[in-house]
């Protein structure tokens, strides 16, 4: 992205605090998010009038009354189809969609694959705290089974989703991790994700203090994140551990194997190294498919492939149609159209 | 009935004709029908057609579920309506004939294909005999009997086509024999042959004119037709006239009235009979700058339409009643952040997925009524198909100027049905001018045009004009309230601003004398059968005027004192009766309703019985 020039003022992240309170409880995930997005914007060389931020409905949806951009917080499920529509109108904002795991998943699963599938350029961030935050703590499509809430006294029975999976499923261009605890890590993440031409996708590890406190910890927290975390950084080898180094072995088939590294290199041990731009969704999958507690889960960007996105080919196809027309038809020609009689 | 003695050919002049082609769904009726349309549009007739086809693609063939079906009247004269009842019928097979015979006026004109009266067919469309052979078909009606089959392979027996491809062409040869009888020109049909199947298949564009002409040969050179027709050119205005269906015209409106507005315009759609058209037809204008996007499902489809207005385009959609209903929540929504936004509703009859492929007008109290809380917003309908290039036009109007989701409702037969249309000129469409708000002047997201109540959009991308909106309540500034009083106070100015919209309606046209017995009110579709039957009754000196609303939300201002004017008020409707019960809650006044709920539109005779019953009560 081109550094700003001489005459656009130069954005800091004060400029992207609105003057509203911020409502969400003390101490939840989202502030982290919140601050994280605030300092990547300043950063993207983009005049602040381009940014818009959309969201659907929950408490990380209330993300764009606090920041200071355009912003519409539109109804449960339904953003990523607001968002395309943005897009069609104006393919030169940086468009940011806010998704909670019930919003995204949930009740616009359909929408959220449709916008991946179509490879439009928009960046979403699911905020997956496993629970519904807004409605007081019913389970969501991404908790696990036995999850007991409100509505499921007795332990929920329905499998979670995994959403790196969905998201590959509708072959989506740029599919990411990151975590809430972890603002370095989140910013990176954005930036490569407003880098990418097409759709970007991030799940976001987010915690709810109250419904569903420490959901993650098991993975990020301060005792497990070494052994329980895999950074992704393309074209490093797959290392990690603190008590035992270990690193990550695949054959191309199945799950990988964890070898202790014993003093070795990685090369010597055949350790993968990452490579996120493989078009094949297996390598992508193998990854997604490393959850706690058997692996380490994986930060980062999983998957980044090249695919000409949908906006621009709109565009395309609207000056294609012009230029076969020997230009923009007028009132007269649309009218009159093809068969026409004087009387 | 036996209207002739004399049996020789002769040309006889008529002012109006009503033709229908019968025949399975696959023999290619409504073609043949759109063929027949067009050669008499471009010939100068006035005219309007009613396509008729089942739900499913290919019913099995030959049943009576699987009766396809075009009908069309042309005339000399003003035409309001497609006809009650066909003046002449061509029957492809048993089944065809079964279903539509019943329709056939006495002494009319019944082409059937012989070759189609097989013992299997017969049985299929449930003939127990031959209906052909019973004396009472030739003493009620003029039948000719063709053996299209034989006629056609003869044609074709040059041809390298096989036999079933040969048999595809016998609705040109019916075709043609309808153009000997009704004195009609060939050319045009034989471009469109040429121009559809010239290029992939040149033997069956040849097939096809060869038939064509054979059909018209031999009305010429057989005595098979005891008469021929003549039906002179209409008076209509002088001018550039095309054909035009009803969902043509209303592409062709939302095109010119976004290029009036000077706005970009967005549609996205979901398939459903009988809207999918609009999105099709969209989708081949890109080279006017139109964007379409077919979307995931209608919720889709509206919040696309609903993200464009919001950056700035003019977003558009359009539907039929199920998808309504999935629609709704995003028009609350549209409501709320008061964007503009278009939605058509092309109704059919319901509810559920009811009969998909036949016309109603029954989503009317669902346009008024049908989101969660008080949400109201403008509704209006288009009474025709030319009717609809300024029903778009009026809904662009209506969505920028009061910055509100519009419903713009239409129905099946209006949708499908074509007229001639007069090209209108297009530097006097009227400009739409709503600008957006100024860069570098105070901007606040609820500030209200003192007249309209409208609030001034900014677009992402504009400097300065940074602002939130969204579904929670506002408050002017668009700060989230949760103020009783403003809520209140927001909710109340929604409202009004849409009231406020009847001050920018023309004065309502009564059709006849503005005061007397009896005002027949309506809406939709039902103009031309309303519109025929109250000037036939005035002209033998009936006490009878109607008016057809095009708003439905609001309501014309002076409608009330023009009901006052008359004794008695009668309101047909192809539903259970939604616009009588929205007349009768805001005027407390005896409204008679007459209703048909049968996925057909009103015959001129119907109403006729009906406004003569009242006028009696
Ligand atoms: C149509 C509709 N159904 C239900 C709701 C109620 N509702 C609001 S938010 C929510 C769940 C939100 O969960 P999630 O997306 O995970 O967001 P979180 O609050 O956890 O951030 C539900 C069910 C609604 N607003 N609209
Ligand atoms: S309920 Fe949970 S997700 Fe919602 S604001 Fe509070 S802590 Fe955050
Ligand atoms: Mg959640």
């Amino acid at each position: 992205m081109a550094p700003p020039t001489l005459t656009q003022e130069i954005l800091n992240k004060k400029d992207f605090v609105t003057p509203n309170d911020v409502r969400w409880c003390p101490g939840c995930g989202d502030y982290a998010i919140l601050n994280a997005l605030q300092r990547t914007f300043p950063e993207l060389g983009i005049p602040k009038e381009n940014f818009v931020v959309i969201s659907g409905i929950g408490c990380s949806s209330r993300f764009p009354y606090y920041m200071n951009t355009y912003g519409f917080h539109t109804i449960h499920g339904r953003a990523p189809t607001v968002a395309t529509g943005v897009k069609l109108a104006n393919p030169d904002l940086s468009v940011w969609l806010v998704t909670g795991d019930g919003d995204g998943l949930g009740i616009g699963g359909n929408h959220l694959l449709h916008a991946l599938r179509r490879n439009i350029n928009l960046n979403i961030l699911l905020f997956n705290n496993r629970t519904y935050g807004l409605t007081k703590g019913q389970y969501s499509p991404t908790s696990p089974v036995g999850t007991k809430t409100k509505t499921t006294p007795m332990g929920s029975i329905d499998n979670p989703l995994n959403p790196i999976l969905f998201a590959l499923g509708a072959d989506a261009t740029f599919i990411a991790r990151t975590i809430d605890t972890n603002p370095k890590h989140m910013i990176e993440i954005f930036k490569a994700a407003h880098r990418h031409q097409g759709i970007s996708y991030i799940e976001i590890f987010q915690n709810c203090v109250i419904f569903n406190n420490k959901t993650w910890d098991s993975v990020y927290g301060r005792q497990s994140r070494d052994d329980h975390m895999l950074f992704l950084e393309a074209g490093k080898p797959m290392v990690y551990g603190k008590t035992e180094r270990r690193g990550v072995a695949w054959t191309g088939g199945g799950m990988p194997e964890l070898l202790p590294m014993n003093g070795a290199t990685p090369e010597e041990k055949g350790i993968l190294i990452h490579d996120p731009t493989r078009t094949d969704s297996i390598y992508a999958a193998m990854l997604a498919e490393m959850q706690y507690p058997d692996f380490p889960v994986p930060v980062g960007v999983l998957r980044q492939v090249v695919k000409p996105a949908y906006d621009t080919q709109i565009q395309q196809q609207l000056h294609a149609a012009i230029a076969r027309n020997g230009g923009k038809g007028d009132l007269r020609q649309l009218l009159y159209g093809r068969n026409t009689w004087r009387v | 009935m036996e209207s002739e003695s004399v049996k020789t050919r002769a040309l006889k002049e008529l002012q109006t004709v009503v033709v229908r082609f019968a025949g399975d769904s696959g023999d290619g009726m409504q073609t043949v029908g759109e063929r027949f349309t067009e050669s008499a549009a471009i010939f100068g007739n006035d005219l309007a057609t009613f396509p008729d086809f089942p739900a499913e693609i290919r019913a099995p063939r030959g049943t009576v579920p699987g009766v396809s079906a075009f009908q069309i009247q042309f005339g000399s004269t003003e035409i309001l309506t497609p006809g009650d009842a066909p003046d002449a019928l061509v029957a492809m097979n048993p089944a065809a004939l079964k279903v539509h015979l019943p329709d056939l006026v006495d002494g009319g004109m019944l082409v059937v294909n012989k070759a189609a009266f097989t013992k299997g067919s017969l049985r299929m469309a449930g003939y127990p005999a031959n209906p052909l052979q019973d004396p009472q078909i030739s003493e009620n009606y003029e039948v000719v009997e063709i053996d299209l089959n034989f006629l056609v392979l003869e044609a074709l027996k040059d041809f390298s086509l096989n036999q079933k491809n040969k048999l595809r062409c016998k609705n040109f040869f019916a075709l043609g024999f309808m153009y000997w009888i009704y004195s009609r020109p060939l050319e045009t049909t034989i471009e469109f042959i040429r121009s559809k199947w010239e290029r992939p298949y040149p033997e069956l564009a040849k097939a096809n004119i060869k038939v064509l002409k054979a059909g018209y040969y031999f009305g010429e050179t057989t005595e098979t037709a005891r008469n021929r027709y003549m039906v002179t050119k209409a008076e209509v205005e002088a001018g550039v006239y095309r054909k035009v269906s009803g969902n043509e015209a209303l592409v062709l409106g939302l095109i010119a009235g976004a290029a009036k507005a000077n706005r970009d315009l967005v549609y996205s759609g979901y398939p459903i009979t009988p809207a999918s058209s609009i999105l099709e037809t969209l989708a081949a204008h890109k080279h006017f700058g139109v964007k379409t996007i077919q979307a995931e499902d209608e919720m889709a489809a509206i919040g696309i339409a609903l993200g464009a207005s919001y950056a700035g385009n003019l977003g558009a959609t359009g539907t039929s009643g199920p998808g309504m209903c999935l629609k709704g929540e995003f028009i609350g929504l549209a409501t709320s952040t008061e964007l503009p936004l278009i939605i058509f509703n092309i109704q059919r009859a319901g509810p559920s997925t009811g009969l998909p492929t036949k016309t109603e007008q029954s989503d009317l109290t669902q346009a008024l009524f049908g989101r969660h809380s008080d949400a109201p917003i403008p509704v209006i309908a288009a009474n025709s198909p030319c009717d609809c290039f300024e029903t778009s036009i009026e809904a662009v109007r209506i969505a920028l100027t009061y910055s509100t989701p519009v419903i713009v409702l239409s129905d099946l037969y209006i949708a499908s049905g074509a007229e001639p249309w007069k090209v209108p000129d297009p530097a006097r469409i009227p400009t739409i001018e709503v600008p957006f708000a100024q860069e570098g002047e105070p901007f606040q997201v609820y500030r209200r045009n003192p007249e309209t109540l409208a609030r001034t959009q900014a677009i992402p991308g504009q400097q300065g004009l940074e602002h939130r909106i969204g579904g929670l309540e506002k408050d002017p500034f668009s700060n989230v309230s949760y103020d009783p009083a403003n809520h209140e106070h927001m909710t109340r100015m929604r409202s009004e601003k849409i009231e406020r919209i009847a001050d920018s309606i023309p004065p309502t046209k009564v059709n006849g004398e503005p005061y007397g017995e009896l005002l027949i009110i309506g809406w939709g579709g039902t103009f031309g059968a309303i519109t025929a039957a109250c000037s036939s009754l005035q002209a033998e000196g009936f006490s009878v005027s109607s008016l057809h609303l095009r708003h439905l939300n609001p309501l014309p201002g002076d409608l009330g004192e023009i009901m006052e004017n008359f004794d008695k008020i009668l309101v047909p409707e192809l539903n259970q009766g939604q616009l009588s019960l929205l007349l009768r809650s805001k005027f407390l006044l005896d409204i008679v309703s007459y209703n048909k709920i049968q996925g057909q539109p009103f015959k001129v005779r119907e109403l006729l019985r009906k406004i003569q019953e009242v006028l009696r009560r």
